[in-house]
Parts: C-alpha cells; structure tokens; sequence
C-alpha cells in the first residue's frame, strides 16, 4: 500500500445548498444522504406496522378493508428490508469504511452517488400506485406479499409492475454499492492496514458486499420472469407450459434467505465495536469472528429452502435443507461467544448504544434459538406460515438488525455531529424499544402454536386477548421511536454538550483520530497503521 | 501518523449532475414501461423523454471520464480501482446467468419431469410424456432450434470475435495503433453479424417454427437466454465501436488502456456466455 495524499481536484469546502445534496461524491455526504433517507423510511414501515395492529387490534376491526390490508403488510415488508434497514447499513459503510481503513474516499465516488439516488427514485416507484388509485388509476400498491409468489404475483394487479421495476433499481443500486465497499476496500487500504488487521465493521461489510453480489443478481433475473410472465406470455411459474411456481420460490429463495445475513452482518460488525468500546478491552476472537463471517455468508447461499418445508420437496431435500439450516448456528453461536467472551470481565458502563447493543444479543438470541425450532422439518409443518413465524423474523430483523443500527447510530451520533445526545432519553428509548418489542411479539410465539395464520386482516375469537395485548406493545415500541427522533434532531442542532474527538472512553480505531465532526474530507495525509 | 514512503494521489471527482439524473432516467422509464403494459396511461410521455435523458447522460457521463483521462487525472491508483470494480461488475453479470442456466437445468431435471410423474388418474394432463424440448402439457407443438446452422456459424463468428480482439489488445501493446484498431474493426464486425443472424434466426423461430415466447418453458426460456445475449452482444458492440473511435482519435497508450481491457474481458464473458448456450441451449436438447 502506498501512502496517498487526497486530490480533488479544487475544492476543499463542500459546495453550498441543495447541489452539495444532489451532486455530491463525498462518502460522508452520500453516507449521511443513506442514513437521513432510511431511518426516514425506517419510520413510514414502522407508521405501516402501526396501520396493520390497529387492524389487528380486536376481531371485526375494519379501519383497511382486506385489499389494502394486503398492501400495508406487503409495503411494510418491502420497506423495512429494502428502503430501511440495508440502506441505513448501506449509510454506515460509506460514511465509515474510509474512515476506519485510512482512505481518502470511496474508490468509485460517482458510481457512489448514483447508488444512492437509485433509491428514492425505487422508494416512489413501489409507493406511486398509491398515489395513482386515489386518483382513481389502477388498484393500489403490490399486495402479494413481500415474498411475492407465483401464480398469485403473476395474477395480482398493477402494483406488482411497479414493485418489479423498484426491485431491479434497489438491485442495481445494491450492486454498484457493493461494487464500491469492495473496491474500496481492496485498494484503498491505507499503509500497514493488512487485511488482518481491518476493523471488524469492514470484515462484516466485505463479506456482506461478496454476499449481495452473488444473490442480487438471481433475484433481478426472477422479477424479469414474473414481468414476462405477467406480459409477454411466458409461463415459467405455470404447469400448464411445463412451468413450476415453485421455481419463484426456489429463486425468491435463494436471495432472500442470505438477505436475512446481509441484512445481520453490517450490524455484527458494528456490535463487536461497540461492545469492546464499553467493556474497555479489546475485541475478543477477532479473527474468529473474521471466520465467522466466511463461514455464515458461505453457508447462507446454501440453506434457502428451509423456506419451503411445505411446498412438497422430497424427504432427502428437505432433510438436507434441516440439517444445513441447523449447522449455520455453529458459525452464529462463534459471534455469540466472542461477544460474550469480549465483555467478560470488562469494566462495562452502561450508555444507550451498549444498552442497545446488549438488547441486540438477548432478542437476536430469541430470534436465533426460534429460527432452530422452524428449521425443523416436522415440526415446521406446524409452525409455517403461522405468527410463530412472524415473532421469529421479527426477533431476528428487530432484534438483531434494527437494534443494531440504532445503537450504531447513538454510538456515532457524537462523532457525526460534534454533539452528545441526551443519555436520559436515550435510555428511556432503549427500555420503552424492549419493553415495547416483547409485548408486541412474545405474545405471537403463542398465537402461532395455537394455529394464527399471518397475512389476514381479522381473526377468530379465541386469539383475540394476545392480540390486543401485541397491539398496545406495538403502540408502546412506536411511539418510543418518537423520542429517538427527538433526540437525533436535538443532538443535530447541538444541543448537547460538545464531543471529544474520541467520544468514548475506550473507543479505538482510525476513526477516533479524526475530530468532531470529522473534516469533509477525512484524511488530507493517508495515515500508516502499525 | 506519519507520511513516509512514496506518495500517491487518489483522484475524487467534484460533484457531479449525471449520477442523479441517471437515476432520474431509469425512474421515468421504468414508470413509463409500467404505465404501458398496464394501461394506466399514456408511458410514452416518461418512456421516451426518459430514455433520451438516459442515452444523454450516459454519452456525457462517459464524456467526462473519458476528458479526465486524456487530462492524466488517472493514474495506476485509480487504474487499479477501476480493474476492480470491472471485475466485479462482470461477476454480478456471471451470477445471472448463472441464475437463468440455473433456471432451464431446473426445468429440465426437475419441473418438466415432475408434471409427467403423476399418476394417470389424478393428473389433468395424462397423455404428457415430459420429453424435452418442451411447450408443457398445454402448449402448442413447436419444432426446436437445431444446433446446426446459424448457431453454430454464430459460434465460430464469436469465438473469432474473441480471438479478434486479443490480437488488437496485443497490437495495442506493441503500440501498432492502426493494426489494433483494424482488429477491433473487425471484431465490432463480426459482433454485428452475429447479430443480425441471430435476429433472422428469431424471426425463421417466430413464422417458421412456432417456436415464440409462448411455447411453454423451452420457448420462454430459449428467448430468455438467448435474448439476455444477445442484449450484451448489442451493449458489447456500442462499447466496443466507442473503442474503436477512440483508438482512431489516439486515446489508449500501452499502460494506459483500462477502458480497452475493460471492454474486451467484457467480450470475452459475453463469448464463453455464448459456448455455454451452444452447448446446453442447442446441442445437448
């Protein structure tokens, strides 16, 4: 590695207004452009889960008829995944990746920009049908569920188009952003930073970054056949032309189920971080974790149809898919164990994001030791498609990745601003987000074994006290996030005290080095790692 | 922190319009399109506003690299970023069709067979034998594309195509400009010959065969195939002919030829894509 001296050419301010916004090809700018647009529509899913335990609430509520129930759970899905939680991840990787490696930029710093303006342009796309009907233009939004199976997806209405075309632009802008984390980190190490030594962040997003370069793509190629299937005349996903429904969900498949890791990584890596920075000890098994990371994104692509126990496949498919589901665990528990093991005997304080990052291993553990109980085959017959499933997921891409990115964000909330937050409303968010979460989904686990389907707008009778009590919890965990907003937007407009360029006691790594708020362009002098 | 060592510069660019506007493109085209096939409304006005917004940037986007190449703006730092991201562009371009292959080998071992598998008594269709090459138990007889013929001239005009452009990236090595841009001449050629066969072949497929976009799986996915092709053959092509009126205008020095390289190896994946047709979409039925 060479040492590298930034070269822009002329500017050394970032240009004034809304060009700075727009035009920019500063990692920070595009990485704080990511994080404003997903936790933003962190917020419109969350408004959605709202809608849907409203409707939720008692039996016979009608406040959405079904059609439009349909679409709130399948927007809300969508959402969340695409629009929310990877372009927040998305956001922490290019604001931190050339920070923590000693890099002057990202590699690829146009290409950079352009991948985040596929977004919004996505985002619109799947929502605009919306729009349209209510001035009276086709039926709504796509309302087949996220998972989108055939042949309801080749039958169901218009939304399903526009939902096709906002998935091939958040794929494509995936790609390019995964493109650019990899590059970038293959070339833009700054002297004596060897692969080895690159923070633990890094690791989870290159891994993350291989991940979506390798499924993304089959995804693309699906959303083209459902498309030619619903307008060309084809019949992939139809017997009558030798087609098979079930290859949708083999495809489907195949992306989403590493789509759960490359949503978990990112916010992995930032964990480890933040767990040693409040314990005060270096990071335990680092190069375990590094392994880890390997063994889950190398299994992932490997496990997907413990997604279809229920579809018909043979005996020795699906016990393959048991037991593979099963062993990815072993790589997981090695993250679990490094966690633990990193706060062992730590001199731990106890600020909002190690709240948040503790609240993440307790649920993600929840989420994990329930994903053993649907992995099961036999038992699974019972479990799919119940709420049992859904409290799972959401212990998993709650507990795990939202938690994740919130603690990231009180953990670099000072560092971006300059800023502190308030610790006491931050720990407020942190008990009514747990307290909040666990009556909203503990409650589901049972309405599942006891035989609740999910994706319906009404229920039986016997269902109705969990529900009720899932409601008011869910009510509780939203507007928990209010105060987090509230909080963001004080610290924003610096109302705290003023940051140390450290911020935390034990906190390390290059990023540390740099003051608060970093400069626009982080390193004018690469540094040399020893 | 420390400077020591040799120092290079890495090359940020100043802020620039295209990427947004590229985005906005691909939004209005993509509105247009759907408004078209569902008819909502009238798409044409987004589909081609967008589209000519879409080739703008494009044209100026590349414009604007290609200024800061001659200017010297790149150099082997950058060089090496963009090798990278080249690389792994065509690896996410290696998955799909890794997918759609994944997808006709599916059909073949797995969905076609299963439909023949039922028992007479309990299946719609009883007298389906599952034979491949197939329209499914509904569809309309159709004849097969046979591998002699076009495909396989197709074959040698592309592997020829590749060794074409090897030999003009050696010349170029060697500095013999006007022989290299004679062999990339020729390989924007042959890429257009082998276009226009393969559209007769479609067209012999659609009024001859029966074979269309309707014949059950094999049709569907032939077209699917071979028309994902046959689109980077096209891109191939565009890409290849802006080489070759930049090695005319005397762009590409040996050591500083990325974009060269960078739409050869793009070349050679859209080849070996091809063999891998040949083989499991023509020859082995």
């Amino acid at each position: 590695m060479s040492t590298g001296v930034l070269h822009t050419g002329h500017e050394v301010h970032p240009p004034s207004g809304w060009r700075r916004w727009l035009f920019t090809t500063n990692h920070k700018d595009i990485g704080i452009l990511y994080l404003v647009f997903g936790f933003g529509m962190l917020l419109v899913g969350g408004s959605l889960a709202m809608l849907i335990r409203t409707e939720l609430m008692r039996p016979t509520m009608a406040i959405l008829s079904p059609e439009a129930y349909n679409q709130v759970i399948t927007l809300h899905g969508l959402i969340m995944v695409f629009a929310a939680v990877m372009p927040i991840t998305t956001g922490l990787a290019n604001y931190l990746i050339p920070m923590m490696i000693g890099a002057p930029d990202m590699a690829l710093p146009r290409l950079n920009n352009w991948g985040f303006w596929l977004l919004p342009a996505a985002a619109v796309t799947l929502v605009i049908p919306i729009v349209l009907k209510l001035i009276g233009i086709g039926n709504g939004a796509i309302d087949t569920g996220w998972t989108m199976y055939a042949p309801l997806s080749v039958q169901a209405g218009p939304g399903v188009d526009f939902a096709i075309f906002a998935i091939i632009m958040l794929g494509m802008s995936s790609l390019m952003s995964s493109i650019n984390i990899i590059v970038t980190i293959f070339n833009l190490r700054t002297q004596g930073m060897t692969m080895m030594k690159m923070p633990i962040f890094v690791w989870s997003w290159l891994i993350t970054a291989f991940l979506l370069i390798a499924v993304f793509p089959v995804f693309i190629g699906a959303v083209i056949m459902l498309f030619a299937d619903r307008h060309l005349g084809t019949n992939f996903f139809n017997p009558a032309g030798g087609g098979d429904p079930i290859l949708w969900q083999h495809l489907f498949w195949f992306f989403g189920h590493p789509e759960v890791y490359i949503l978990f990584l990112p916010t992995a890596g930032i964990l480890s971080h933040i767990l040693a920075t409040f314990s005060r000890k270096p990071m335990y098994g680092h190069r375990a974790q590094i392994y880890a990371y390997w063994a889950i994104g190398i299994m992932s692509v490997m496990v997907w149809a413990h997604h279809m126990f229920t579809s018909g496949l043979s005996v020795p498919v699906t016990l393959y898919f048991m037991y593979s589901t099963m062993a990815i665990s072993v790589p997981v528990a090695v993250l679990f164990f490094c966690w633990i093991a990193t706060m062992w005997r730590g001199s731990m304080t106890f600020e909002t994001p190690m709240l948040f990052a503790l609240g993440y291993i307790v649920l993600f553990g929840i989420g994990g030791l329930t994903g053993l109980a649907l992995a099961d085959a036999v038992a699974d017959q019972q479990y799919h498609n119940s709420y049992f499933l859904v409290a799972h997921f959401h212990y998993a891409l709650f507990g795990g990745p939202v938690m994740g990115i919130i603690a990231a964000a009180y953990y670099y909330l000072p560092k971006v601003t300059g800023y502190m937050y308030n610790e006491r409303l931050g720990k407020w968010h942190f008990w009514l987000t747990v307290i909040g979460f666990n009556i909203t989904f503990m409650p589901q686990f049972f309405l599942g074994i006891a035989g609740m389907p999910r994706r319906i707008p009404d229920y039986a009778l016997q269902f109705a006290s969990l529900n009720m009590m899932s409601s008011l919890g869910a009510f509780v965990l939203g507007s928990a996030q209010l105060l987090f907003v509230y909080n963001v937007i004080r610290t924003v407009r610096h109302a705290g005290a003023k940051a140390t360029d450290r911020v935390w006691e034990g906190a390390s790594g290059l990023e540390f080095t740099l003051s608060s708020p970093p400069p626009y362009h982080s390193f004018s002098v690469q540094p040399v790692v020893d | 922190m420390s400077t020591g060592g040799e120092q290079a510069h890495y090359y940020v660019p100043q802020p620039s319009p295209y990427p947004v506007l590229l985005s906005g493109s691909l939004f209005l085209m993509a509105l247009g399109v759907v408004l078209n096939v569902d008819a909502l409304g009238p798409g044409n006005w987004l589909l081609i506003p967008g589209g000519l917004l879409l080739v703008y940037v494009v044209f100026q986007w590349f414009n604007c690299v290609i200024a800061e190449g001659r200017l010297g703006t790149y150099q082997e730092w950058e060089d090496r970023s963009f090798r990278l991201g080249m690389l792994w562009f065509i690896a996410s371009e290696v998955i799909f069709f890794c997918a759609l292959f994944s997808i006709l080998f599916y059909e073949r071992e797995i969905s076609v067979p299963s439909l023949a598998s039922f028992s007479q008594r309990f299946t719609p269709w009883p007298g389906f034998t599952g034979h491949w090459p197939t329209s499914g138990p509904a569809g309309k007889p159709f004849t097969p594309m046979a591998a002699w013929g076009i495909p396989s001239i197709n074959t040698l005009l592309l592997l020829s195509s590749g060794g074409t452009i090897t030999w003009a990236h050696g010349q170029l090595k060697e500095n013999r400009r006007r022989v290299a841009a004679l062999g990339v001449f020729l390989t924007v050629v042959l890429g257009l010959i082998f276009l226009s066969l393969q559209a007769t072949e479609f067209y012999h497929a659609y009024t001859k065969l029966g074979l269309t976009l309707h014949s059950g799986v094999y049709g569907a996915t032939f077209f699917l195939l071979t028309g994902f092709h046959g689109l980077h053959v096209t891109v191939g092509v565009i890409m290849l002919s802006v080489i070759l009126v930049r090695l005319l205008k005397g762009d590409f020095k040996p050591g500083h030829e990325f974009a060269f390289e960078a739409v050869s190896w793009y070349w050679h994946f859209v080849d070996v894509v091809w063999l891998l047709l040949y083989v499991f979409v023509y020859w082995l039925q």
